[in-house]
């Protein structure tokens, strides 16, 4: 279970934004996506998602776990996405966005209950079900997210400065928390960030992107 | 199926239900009504063409009176709607949040035009409030013998126009703004030594324009045609226009059927040519204006005229809130003689003894609201879902076609259409009317949802979509329940837009669909205050309420969800 891009390449209005990326992630390592702002960091994460919007073109080949992404729509990717502030549903409860994520295989009204309270715990959200996400802090929020994430059973994580709106002390233990995550779930992520801090702490490959056509 | 072509799926089946509900019957009836304008109606065994019916139509008397009353009040009600407009949204701009201002204006759009015309001819009229108070200091001991509602030259036409449409073009200037920095723009012009005045008109208007002229041109072809406010508050021999032909279309000799067509073809014809104008005015401004700011005055003088517009308006406002309570008041009134402030003795009778009419008629309204209103949401979400799914924003025509019914005068083309409807056996159904009242609905719940629903933050589908949630699940789980304020307030102006219908119902209808507004009008022309003050009331209630259920409904639904309160218009 494996994400290999093979030579990604994205442009707009013709102009590519980024020389040729080939890259593979393995299973429970975290690579780190660097590089100035307007790069193309976030377009790279919506190409692999499936939300590149219609401007852009791409050439390459994306894969999981073998197959190829191309044609396949966003929802049945299975590829979890982690957002810089945690994109909970406002109008449902801290457990129902939990709920939403958790897959569909696990059926009954008390497992998935069951399920989703284990996850809670796990995160640190012991009994915090029916509370409003917008009541939440900040680090409570990111952990949710993630948790609701990784319910869905995904094959692979892409992190969007997942830790860049957090205070400092916090950051290290989110970032502790979503990694030894990765890990223990043995997915591959794909992380884009402005941190050095995050890249050194993922200990995987880190990939610098450099817009093509201007020397700097 | 993909998301991209479901999205083509639904944009195609919205646009069809669009090109074959509503500008396939716009033109039908429009190609009706130029066809009988030049003698083709064969109903009546009209079958010689020629310019016979424009003769006629010219020969009327007063004909001529008619079509300058028409100009004068419409052009009359949409510059001085527009100028109070702008005045009072740049004297209070400061002060006044966008979601507080809807709220206090919400009022004013909620009523239906008859039920405001039929309150303020109630507060204008010799015998009505207004007099009443100024009676006791003026020593007068009798109704003064002055037509103050329907006064031959329109004014209080003109005054009720501007009250009702005053509210709707803040709202849409005051969402325009949002558009760009407001306060730098201001900031960086008095700084430069610039009136605030002088900056509002010098910066700002020009920036605003484009984005409420479409908006302007809808009240501008509502002032030119309106059948309900000219009856109530026009004068009435000749009267304007719209009220003229109605009379003729509905008269009992059916050969005025063609000079009418030929006067509906007519209103088209004036739309058009205001429309002219207002485009040759715009060049015609930038012109002037460029001139005017290369010159660098600092434009102190603008300032006391923009006060006194926004203090107009406001006065306005204040007439047009006294014009609400006296429907109530005189719904409640029993004995309430000249010149009694109050009345004398209040009882419920108006209301328990109007008979089984007003119950049905507030039914029949009721449902109509609801279902119209229904088909309009749906129609609209599955638009605006299309555009989603298929990534693309609207185009420059499909916004044209979305505002197409409120452009074109209704007069101009629902008698042909009726005349069409009476051919298949579908006129003077619940079903006709139903179909012509969500004509009108569609556009305003469209125009109300459209910039909620793009605002809405993208990375929650895009959350939704990466934890396995197809596009159905998506619309549904996610996106329906954040919008559902938006939604709700959408269609409240559904509602209130269904309910104000008049000439709609009173045409699909064939004069048998009795709703609050067809039966409030009609009873505007009669004498007795109480009943048409129930009528009234019930009228403008009707949309009241849904305003305030689109209010609490999400309050209560979202109230422990703070990151969705709030945001609410």
């Amino acid at each position: 279970m494996s994400l290999v891009l093979e030579n990604l390449q994205l442009t707009l209005a013709g102009r590519a934004l980024f020389a040729p990326l080939t890259l593979t992630v393995e299973p429970g390592c975290v690579a780190t996506v660097m590089g100035p702002s307007g790069v193309g960091k976030s377009t790279l994460l919506d190409a692999i998602a499936g939300h590149l919007a219609p401007a852009f073109s791409m050439t390459g080949r994306i894969a999981l776990d073998g197959r190829d992404l191309a044609l396949i729509p966003p929802e049945a990717r299975r590829i979890g996405l982690v957002f810089q502030d945690a994109v909970l549903f406002p109008h449902l409860s801290v457990g129902d966005n939990l709920a939403f994520g958790l897959a569909s295989s696990v059926k009954g009204r008390d497992a998935r209950r069951g399920a989703v309270e284990r996850a809670l715990a796990q995160a640190g959200l012991a009994g915090l079900y029916g509370r409003d996400p917008a009541s939440l802090s900040g680090g409570q929020r990111s952990r949710a997210a993630l948790m609701r994430t990784l319910l869905a059973a995904p094959a692979a994580l892409l992190l969007d400065e997942p830790f860049s709106k957090l205070d400092t002390g916090l950051r290290d233990e989110i970032r502790a928390f979503t990694f030894a995550n990765v890990r223990e779930r043995a997915v591959p992520a794909l992380m884009v960030t402005h941190d050095p801090a995050d890249a050194e702490a993922a200990a995987g490959q880190t990939i610098g992107l450099t817009s093509i056509g201007e020397t700097p | 199926m993909t998301a991209a072509g479901d999205g083509r799926a639904l944009r195609a089946a919205a646009f069809a239900v669009l090109a074959l509900g509503v500008i396939g019957p716009i033109a039908a009836g429009l190609a009706q009504t130029a066809r009988a304008a030049f003698g083709l109606m064969p109903a009546i065994g009209a079958a010689q063409a020629g310019l016979g019916p424009w003769r006629t139509l010219f020969g009327l008397p007063g004909f001529a009176t008619s079509v300058q009353l028409t100009l004068l009040t419409g052009l009359g009600a949409t510059v001085l709607s527009l100028a109070i407009a702008f005045a009072l949204t740049a004297s209070l701009h400061a002060r006044l949040a966008g979601t507080a201002a809807a709220r206090a204006l919400t009022p004013f759009l909620a009523i239906p035009h008859a039920a405001l015309a039929i309150g303020l001819a109630f507060v204008l009229a010799p015998s009505g409030w207004i007099v009443r108070f100024v009676a006791p200091l003026l020593g007068l001991d009798r109704p003064p013998d002055l037509a103050l509602v329907g006064d031959p030259w329109g004014i209080a036409l003109i005054l009720g126009l501007v009250i009702k449409e005053v509210p709707f073009l803040v709202l849409v200037t005051l969402s325009a703004l949002t558009q760009f920095p407001v306060r730098q723009h201001l900031a960086a012009g008095q700084s430069l030594g610039y009136g605030r005045a002088a900056v509002w008109l010098k910066v700002l208007a020009p920036q605003l324009w484009p984005l409420i002229r479409l908006p302007l041109m809808v009240v501008l072809a509502y002032a030119l045609s309106t059948v309900e406010m000219g009856l109530i508050l026009g004068p009435s021999n000749p009267p304007v226009l719209a009220v003229l032909l109605t009379r003729l279309f509905f008269d009992a000799n059916t050969a005025l059927l063609l000079p009418a067509s030929a006067g509906a073809l007519l209103q088209a014809g004036l739309a058009v040519g205001a429309f002219a104008l207002v485009w040759s005015a715009e060049r015609a401004l930038r012109r002037v204006g460029l001139w005017w700011l290369r010159r660098g005055g600092r434009g102190t003088a603008a300032e006391p005229p923009l006060r006194v517009l926004a203090a107009g308006g406001l006065v306005l406002f204040a007439i047009g809130a006294l014009a609400l309570v006296a429907l109530f008041a005189w719904s409640l009134a029993w004995r309430w003689p000249w010149p009694a402030v109050l009345p004398e003795s209040w009882s419920l009778k108006a209301w328990t003894g109007a008979g089984p009419g007003l119950g049905r008629a507030f039914l029949r309204t009721l449902v109509l609201a609801l279902v119209t209103t229904s088909l309009a949401l749906a129609l609209a979400i599955a638009w605006l879902e299309g555009e989603d799914r298929g990534r693309r924003g609207r185009a420059g025509w499909a916004e044209a076609l979305i505002f197409l019914p409120l452009l074109v005068p209704q007069i101009a083309f629902l008698y042909g259409l009726n005349v069409l409807f009476l051919r298949l056996g579908l006129s003077g159904g619940l079903g006709a009317v139903i179909w012509a009242q969500a004509l009108f609905v569609f556009p305003y719940v469209m125009i109300a949802l459209s910039d909620p629903w793009r605002a809405l933050d993208p990375r929650l589908p895009r959350a939704a979509a990466s934890l396995g949630a197809g596009p159905w699940r998506r619309l549904v789980a996610v996106k329906l329940p954040v919008l559902l304020a938006p939604i709700l307030t959408a269609a409240a102006i559904g509602m209130a837009v269904s309910v104000a219908q008049y000439l709609p119902t009173l045409f699909m209808g064939a004069g048998r669909i009795a709703t609050l507004t067809t039966e409030a009008v009609t009873l505007s022309s009669a004498s007795d205050r109480r009943v048409t003050g129930v009528y009234a009331t019930l009228q403008a209630g009707v949309p009241l309420a849904s305003y305030a259920a689109a209010f609490l409904i999400p309050a209560l639904v979202h109230r422990n969800r703070r990151a969705l309160r709030g945001a609410d218009a």
